[in-house]
């Protein structure tokens, strides 16, 4: 799009006094630490930067293999392999430090001391814009899903985040609950500045020929197109459920798909296995977001915003 | 690196069930390395989801269709129908739009220049050798060892040959050159010239085997892995392979996308790859 037309159409959104020029950026876990996609597309250009979930020490992660495809979809048990908060710091962020937008760092832990004492070392990075808890990872034992799946659990982890952090709180929720608003609400309840939803939804895919499950982990989590409607709904349903912004995640991969979200009333998305199909995903995103605006005569993308009409 | 939109030039059978597609591809003469690969978008729809990853055959130009215009710059690979993915490329042609990222990965090290150099390829694992083939005749003397199952899985052989490589084909059944292994036509190489390196790319038990033969020799090698990729880039973690070191405790993994697909095998923990890390589909 034109620099003209930037001129016309306001994208800006505000998330828990985060400012963003626009509502789009990468899911955690599917942008790596940033440097990885720099290649294809001005990071410049996004709203903000989420970086792969960081824990206290550097973890190893899941044997392999640990993707498969799907119909319009992936499973992954990854496990959360990452660097650690400490190699984090010293060799990720002077690439991420340079880059003009926003940077929210994922983070998880396996116990509660774990999570407060990630949350205190990530309060101590300035360059950090915010932080996004994720207790939603269906590919760990300990730690990540079990505190999203329980509404104390959750309101424990987040109320011991909160006290060691100044920063913007984003909880990231699991899908993987009969009733995701009685989580959302626990954590808005502990102090959390915005909920993100959703994370991955639990999987299986099996060889037929060798009667072996697809991933070693056995089961996995789905990710991509196939998970859209299922994230739509839960996304509408915690908007009508809590006070603070929600952000919606799930099979995004182009500006119509992120308009679901923005009109079931998000107020920003993030894009995740989309950035595997096409690394400039993003880039489209933002563009068609414009052009939308543009198309039906709308000046603030904020209008937009939980326009739903039931 | 990048990620561009191009069109196909050529996509033809060359033995059944192994395809040849040549797509245009500007800047790729001077860009890709030998050993290097490319993530394809087989169709600007989302279906199949997830591109696929395929090694680079070779590079060129060809003079343009159109009278005045400079020649095309393509590459070219090669690939072998396994799948849902492989079927739709299959039914590509002339003129198509498709996507390319890449070139990714490290690709090969020369080596040193002098010494000989014996190429292990086990079928569509022949692939990432052509490249490092053109750009070590010059410098020393390159065989090609060459296996597959049957006579059908023997590509491309006679393209080494004109490159100068001398090329040795051994088949399971016997259909085509020596009957049996290429590892066994390696260990009888090794013997006779203990001082060549080594360069494979394959299934997993013959780079095992490879690797082995090698060791005891204290023969230097290079091996291309396969291992099922979402992002190509590094950022998703799920091509990962264990490398030398790597235990329960202190676990050492390396991307396949961006620390290989090229590893020397000193890097690899040989004793704890699964079966289903750098196997490859085609050449089962
Ligand atoms: C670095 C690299 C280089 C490769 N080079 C070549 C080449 O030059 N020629 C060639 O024929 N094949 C090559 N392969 C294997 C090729 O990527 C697969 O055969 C192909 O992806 C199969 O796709 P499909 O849709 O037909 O199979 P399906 O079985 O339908 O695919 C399902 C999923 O599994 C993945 N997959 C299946 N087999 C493999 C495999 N062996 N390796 C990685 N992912 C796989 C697919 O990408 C897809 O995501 C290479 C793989 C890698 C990682
Ligand atoms: C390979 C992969 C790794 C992921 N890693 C993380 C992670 O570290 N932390 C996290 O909160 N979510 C992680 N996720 C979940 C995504 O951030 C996102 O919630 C999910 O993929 C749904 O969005 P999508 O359909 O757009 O991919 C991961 C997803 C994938 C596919
Ligand atoms: S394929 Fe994603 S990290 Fe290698």
């Amino acid at each position: 799009m034109s620099q003209q037309s930037t001129a016309k159409v306001s994208l800006a959104v505000e998330i828990a006094g985060l400012r963003m020029k626009n509502p789009v950026m990468p899911a955690s876990g599917t942008f790596g630490y940033g440097e990885e996609f720099a290649p294809y597309l001005d990071l410049n250009r996004l709203g903000a930067i989420v970086t792969k979930g960081l824990s206290l020490r550097p973890k190893a992660g899941n044997p392999t293999p640990r993707i498969c495809e799907t119909v319009s979809g992936m499973l992954n048990a990854i496990g959360l392999q990452n660097v650690g908060v400490d190699a984090f710091i010293e060799h990720k962020m002077p690439f991420l430090r340079e880059i003009n937008t926003p940077v929210i760092a994922n983070f998880f832990g396996n116990t509660l001391e774990e999570y407060g004492e990630v949350a205190r070392r990530l309060n101590e990075i300035p360059e950090l814009a915010a932080v996004e808890l994720n207790i939603s990872c269906p590919n760990v034992k300990q730690g990540g899903i079990v505190f999203g799946t329980d509404p104390q659990a959750a309101h424990q982890a987040v109320d011991v985040v909160r006290k060691n952090l100044d920063k913007p709180l984003i909880v990231k929720l699991t899908p993987n609950v009969t009733d995701i608003t009685v989580i959302a609400r626990a954590v808005a309840d502990a102090g959390a500045d915005a909920v993100s939803c959703i994370n991955t939804l639990t999987g299986m895919s099996i060889d037929v020929r060798r009667r072996k499950p697809k991933i070693a982990n056995r089961t996995g989590g789905l990710s991509g197109p196939a998970i859209r409607p299922v994230a739509v709904r839960m996304v509408y349903q915690v908007v009508q459920a809590v006070a603070i912004p929600v952000i919606g995640v799930g099979g995004i991969s182009s500006a119509e798909d992120a308009l679901e979200f923005l009109i079931a009333g998000a107020q920003a998305v993030q894009v995740g296995t989309a950035n595997f199909v096409d690394p400039d995903a993003m880039q489209q995103v933002i563009d068609g977001l414009e052009r939308f605006c543009i198309e039906e005569g709308i000046a603030d993308i904020r209008e937009l915003i939980g326009s739903l009409e039931v | 690196m990048s990620n561009f939109k191009t069109r196909i030039l050529a996509n033809q059978e060359i033995s059944p069930g192994y395809w040849r597609m040549r797509i245009q591809a500007p800047g790729a003469v001077a860009d890709c390395r030998a050993g290097q690969f490319l993530m394809f978008r087989v169709q600007l729809s989302l279906l199949p989801l997830l591109r696929r990853p395929f090694g680079i055959f070779r590079t060129g130009f060809q003079p343009s269709d159109v009278d005045g215009l400079p020649p095309v710059e393509y590459l070219e690979i090669l690939y072998k129908v396994v799948g849902q993915g492989t079927a739709m490329m299959s039914e590509l042609h002339h003129g198509d739009r498709v996507e390319i990222l890449g070139p990714l990965g490290r690709g090969f090290d020369g080596g040193e220049p002098g010494r000989r150099k014996i190429l292990v390829g086990g079928g569509i694992g022949l692939v990432p050798l052509y490249m490092l083939a053109e750009q070590l005749v010059d410098g020393s003397e390159v065989r090609l060892l060459m296996g597959g199952r049957t006579r059908d899985d023997i590509i491309v052989v006679t393209e080494f040959e004109r490159l100068g490589v001398q090329t040795y084909v051994s088949t399971e059944d016997g259909s085509l050159g020596d009957r049996g292994l290429v590892t066994a036509v390696l260990q009888q190489q090794l013997d006779a010239d203990p001082d060549a390196e080594v360069f494979a790319c394959g299934p997993l038990p013959m780079l095992e085997a490879v690797y082995g033969i090698c060791r005891q020799r204290q023969v230097p090698l290079q091996v291309s892995l396969e291992a099922l990729m979402a992002c190509g880039v590094g950022a998703c973690l799920g091509c990962v392979v264990k490398g030398v070191g790597h235990s329960e405790t202190s676990p050492r993994f390396l991307c396949t996308c961006k620390e290989g697909p090229v590893f020397r095998a000193e890097q690899l923990a040989w004793d704890r790859l699964d079966r289903t890390e750098g196997t490859c589909e085609g050449c089962k």
